[in-house]
């Protein structure tokens, strides 16, 4: 038994010993310990260094407001969580933690050397002092400056830890489970509403958890909360979440929640995820947060030993530890003295009560005067003293004087109760200052949610627990569940109200006098931000970074406040407040991923065509969410070699590629053709069936929004193409002129991307190889020319064949359902007499062809003319969507940029995609532009290099000497049309 | 996540929609008959009020169907949803009277 135990009592379980490390030295704890309960039972005060003075940092707080003691806890190199608050750790046997922010140890940090220098480190140093030269702060400020100030590091290996997404609806959610939670879940479930109850504590009960004298219902109030959580437990519509935070309050009452499923575990099932992020839709939500007990402001308050007062009294009767033996008690709040008295009664040394106060009147004060506790009011705290701990408090008048040294090894301060208005203020609820609080409270709700307790500063547990039961009545009601009656419970207990200090007590020194622990800003650092003009808190915030460390402000907003009031002499409303964000306290990412990580990351598409394709030893690319098979390389082939094979393969023979990303929708209805009239550049009425044509789809503003051939199925069904990448947005587009605009028009959209298989056959022998897989097809040149579409069969297998070409070769696009489309693959394959080609061969073959691709030689600000198929609008419709802007000037002007083809003058030169041309590579810089290489290759077919370009007025430019300047020097191109391959069309009518 | 009320499906989650632009801008009839200020005002400029503001919504992740909505624009709440060709109410949308 430790000397800092207390003999009995407390909820750890001492009959299970813990053995834990921290920083390498061991140590034993119970369980029911957190990190921080079993390190001050064992004597630990100093538990961290602090961000930015190094200064020692001790444990502040029991809960998640914690600002200093900060940790990192490890189970192998990959599961390390760094700056985890010690005080919400739970203890499990062989936990190892360590301390961050120090060099080379906890007790000897050399960092301390910037609390030697902190004069000359105040608020907005960085930007004063780093300016100049600009080179220097990236190589040298800025890493310098990280190295010595931060938090935890990061694991550098992967998170091996499996992470869960819930969704849940409920009548009621709420939120903490101290007594107005419970009371509010308790009525609420009886009125027969499903509730979700959440706490990020490990057990629920709150305050009740520390409270040793007041009865409910004449029970302890251990008892009650316990008979309380197993009349929850046994209720079917109730689900209870403890070590569950609700982190961030969303619209329409979508609350975030992050359970920590298996943090307090020493050895985690393998079945269980380490968190769970739940996303809960509540019909009506309560808010029972409770409050945050604030510290005082004076020099050097931030002494390992000092304490919030509550903290003391928590450690001592929920863990059943003595924060000190000799116990100096400061205080603005009467709550200190319950705190006073509790260690009192413990036998532990209170020597003295310094209440800030004039006055220390009523029943708390004067039952610690009763108990013969000294107390000394309208004292101050002038200063602390002690190396890694404290040792003795000065206390003094406030007008000065001397300071009387009175020696503790623990100093306990409130400075009163800060609501935790958070999740409110995140659900955009709009806060009041309320004076005789002291304190921000919710005021006009936006959610249909309610506070209730201390969050909304109704103090003291009596109050606190007929004002849940209020709420969970009133939400129970509001949800449809009405008829319940809030229950009187009989209460004992001593109450207090609201009040206490913001910001320092009159006459305190402010050097060295923290405010924001964490980023260890001082109210000297808030005051000089006022006198160098700063007024907004926003902008003090900033300046000074109060409030902006992981605990975001939680112990420390309120002075900060109360400082820049007083300093600009407003009324502290007028100073206005920080914005609330979530997350409540730091979420992991793991927790937000959750499933959605390595292949489940994003969902991958594959053609129904992919495993022939891996057969084949095809290598794959990335097309949007699509695998599409890039090129099909041999035993020794790079891409290069690959693709050239490939490409000689279609031209001489035949190739087969795999078209099925192509996006497909199937166009149905008696005003079909009417409504492709009014959406295409082109004219589709005069489209025979069994005929296709290149369509071209401009948006409103006239530019190129996509492309495709279109076929003719019948009178009333027309099969339309797309990009691939296109699908969606042109199926969208379509669906809002049609629903939208045109709804009298009789047409159906679906799509039919994945419905269909699409292999491309194209090649001069391409007809002599497909002829015998045909079925009621006649694939002579007559009967099927180029671009023509047939119903029919191929393999057996009901197929709609297109003669169409994006290669320039006599081809065929084979369109079968799916499933079908392996046995047609392989069937074609069997031949021996088809070479697989990929989407790399695919793009260099229609470039020798100048055939554009919509994204790559487009950009969103070109024209069908400028695209160079101009040729497909038909003038002489009436509408279409896009046309009307095609009327404008500008859009035929001259000097527009326009498609055409580059011909390096070296044959061997491939220019770069994306660089520039000029006509005069002397001029000096900035150049006159003329336009852009948008695709280019080697053409293995013609020898030589290609490259398609827009180019201003580039039509009128053919035959043209240009340059395209490059590091290297310029390279001379000549401008060309941008057809390289077979310019008259022969190959293609074969 | 706001929930949207589909006048089709009924409350969804946001991330089945699409947002459509502001709604009641019709296409002309005659597009060649505008100038070209007139159809670049029909183009580009839309109200952008601060307050209640009529437009598109498609449940792409659902019916897939179109449909207006008013949401205030402070608030970021939808003030009614209705169907393509209905007129909202006139209380939550004044301007639908003029």
């Amino acid at each position: 038994m430790s000397a800092l135990r207390t003999p009995t009592g407390g909820r750890i379980d001492r009959s299970r010993k813990l053995r834990f490390s921290f920083d390498g030295r061991s140590f034993d704890g119970f369980a029911g310990d957190t990190l921080a309960s079993a390190l001050l039972a064992n004597g630990v005060h100093l538990v961290g260094r602090s961000f930015k003075y190094h200064r020692p940092r001790g444990i502040l707080s029991a809960g998640s407001d914690e600002p200093n003691a900060l940790v990192a806890v490890a189970r192998d190199a990959a599961r390390v969580t760094p700056n985890l608050r010690a005080t919400q750790v739970e203890l499990y046997s062989e936990l190892r933690a360590e301390s961050q922010n120090r060099f080379p140890s906890l007790g000897f940090d050399i960092g301390v050397i910037n609390d030697v220098v902190s004069p000359l480190l105040p608020a907005g140093f960085y930007y004063k002092t780093f300016k100049w030269p600009a080179w220097a702060w990236q190589r040298l400020y800025e890493p310098a400056i990280r190295a010595a100030a931060g938090l935890g590091r990061a694991p550098t290996l992967p998170d091996p830890d499996r992470y869960i997404s819930r969704f849940a609806h409920c009548d009621v959610l709420v939120i903490g489970a101290g007594p107005a939670g419970l009371a509010a879940a308790l009525v609420a479930a009886d009125a027969g509403a499903r509730v979700i109850l959440c706490d990020e504590q490990a057990e629920c009960g709150g305050s009740l958890l520390a409270e040793t004298a007041a009865t409910i219902d004449g029970w302890p109030a251990g008892d009650w909360v316990a008979t309380t959580l197993a009349t929850l437990a046994a209720n079917p519509r109730v689900r209870v979440l403890p070590r569950t935070t609700a982190f961030g309050y969303f619209a329409h009452n979508m609350v975030g929640l992050n359970e920590r499923v298996t943090d307090h575990l020493a050895a985690p099932p393998a079945d269980l995820p380490r968190e769970r992020l739940w996303q809960v839709r509540a019909a009506e939500v309560v808010i029972a947060t409770g409050a945050l007990e604030r510290p005082l402001v004076f020099p050097n308050n931030d002494r390992p030993g000092v304490m919030l007062a509550d903290a003391g009294r928590t450690y001592l009767l929920r863990y059943g530890v003595v924060p000190g033996r000799r116990v100096v008690i400061a205080t603005a709040h009467d709550a200190a003295y319950r705190a006073a008295l509790d260690l009192h009664a413990a036998g532990i040394a209170v020597p003295l009560i310094a209440d800030l106060r004039q006055t220390a009147t009523g029943d708390w004060p004067e039952a610690a005067r009763a108990a013969g506790i000294r107390v000394r009011t309208g004292a101050i705290i002038a200063t602390t003293g002690g190396r890694r701990r404290v040792a003795w408090a000065g206390v003094a008048q406030p007008d000065g004087g001397t300071i009387e040294p009175v020696p503790c090894d623990a100093l306990l301060m409130s400075g009163g109760w800060t609501p935790s208005v958070h999740l409110f203020s995140q659900s955009r609820g709009k806060l009041r200052f309320d004076a005789e609080a002291q304190a921000f409270l919710p005021n006009l709700s936006v959610e249909r949610e309610r506070s209730a307790g201390a969050c909304r500063g109704v103090f003291g547990l009596t109050a606190a627990l007929a004002d849940g039961a209020a709420a969970g009545e009133a939400a129970a009601k509001a949800a449809g569940h009405g008829g319940a009656r809030a229950p009187r419970m009989a209460v004992t207990a001593k109450a207090f109200g609201g009040g206490g200090l913001l910001g320092p007590a009159a006459g305190t020194a402010a050097k060295h006098a923290f405010v924001d622990f964490q980023n260890d800003v001082t109210a000297k650092d808030i005051g000089l931000a006022t006198r160098e003009g700063f007024r907004s808190i926003e902008h003090v915030k900033r300046y000074t970074t109060t409030g902006m460390a992981t605990d975001q402000g939680k112990t420390s907003n309120m002075h900060a406040l109360g400082i820049v009031a007083a300093a600009l002499d407003v009324p502290l409303p007028q100073v206005g407040l920080t914005t609330f964000r979530m997350p409540y306290t730091p979420v992991t990412f793991g927790s937000f991923a959750a499933l959605s990580r390595g292949d489940l990351f994003e969902p991958l598409r594959r053609t129904p065509l992919h495993a022939q394709a891996v057969a084949a030893g095809a290598v794959f690319e990335d097309v949007g969410a699509w695998k599409r098979a890039r090129y099909f390389p041999r035993a020794g082939e790079d891409m290069h070699a690959a693709v050239a094979r490939e490409c000689v393969a279609v031209r001489s023979r035949a190739g087969l590629f795999d078209g099925s990303t192509l996006g497909k929708i199937e166009i149905v209805g008696a005003d079909a053709a009417e409504f492709l009239n009014r959406m295409y550049v082109n004219a589709w009425s005069k489209l025979g069936v069994g005929r296709c044509r290149y369509g071209i789809l401009c948006r409103e503003d006239g530019f190129v929004a996509d492309d495709g051939v279109i076929g003719r199925i019948a009178a009333d069904r027309f099969h339309v193409t797309t990009t691939t990448g296109g699908a969606a947005r042109v199926l969208a587009l379509m669906e809002d002129y049609l629903q939208t605009e045109w709804p009298d028009l009789d047409v159906w959209l679906t799509s039919v991307t994945e419905q269909w298989a699409v292999i491309a056959l194209q090649g001069p022998q391409a007809r002599d190889i497909l002829a015998p897989f045909v079925a009621g097809i006649d694939l002579a040149r007559a009967a099927m020319p180029h671009m023509s579409v047939v119903e029919g069969q191929v393999c057996g297998i009901p197929a709609r064949l297109f003669r169409v070409s994006f290669t320039g070769e006599l081809g065929f696009e084979i369109n079968v359902p799916a499933d079908h489309g392996p046995a047609v693959w392989q069937a074609l394959m069997a031949t021996g007499a088809v070479t697989p080609y990929g989407t790399e061969a695919m793009h260099l073959l229609r470039a020798e062809k100048g055939y554009i691709i919509v994204g790559q030689e487009t950009d969103g600000t070109a024209t069908p003319d400028d695209a160079g198929v101009g040729w497909a609008v038909a003038r002489s419709k009436r509408d279409f969507v896009g046309k009307r802007s095609l009327a404008r000037a500008s859009m035929a002007a001259p000097a527009r940029k326009q498609l055409v083809g580059l011909l390096t003058e070296d044959p061997n030169l491939v220019l770069e995609e994306g660089a520039q041309l000029v006509d005069d590579p002397t001029q000096a810089p900035p150049m006159r532009l003329l336009g852009h290489v948008t695709s280019s290759y080697y053409s293995a077919s013609l020898g030589h290099s290609i490259a398609l370009a827009m180019l201003s007025g580039g039509r009128a430019r053919h035959g043209a000497r240009l340059f395209v300047p490059m590091p290297g020097g310029a390279i001379a191109v000549q401008v060309t049309a941008p057809v390289f391959y077979d310019p008259e069309g022969a190959r293609l009518d074969a | 996540m706001l929930l949207i009320d589909c006048p089709y499906c009924g409350k969804r989650p946001e991330i089945e929609f699409s947002y459509g632009g502001e709604a009641h801008v019709a296409r002309p009839a005659d597009p060649q008959a505008l100038s070209d200020d007139a159809w670049a005002a029909y183009l580009y400029l839309r109200s952008n009020p601060k307050g209640r503001h009529a437009e598109r919504w498609r449940h792409t992740h659902g019916c897939a169907r179109f449909f207006n909505a008013v949401r205030d624009t402070v608030s970021d709440f939808f003030v009614t949803t209705y169907k393509v060709g209905e007129t909202p109410p006139a209380e939550a949308w004044p301007r639908a009277a003029e």
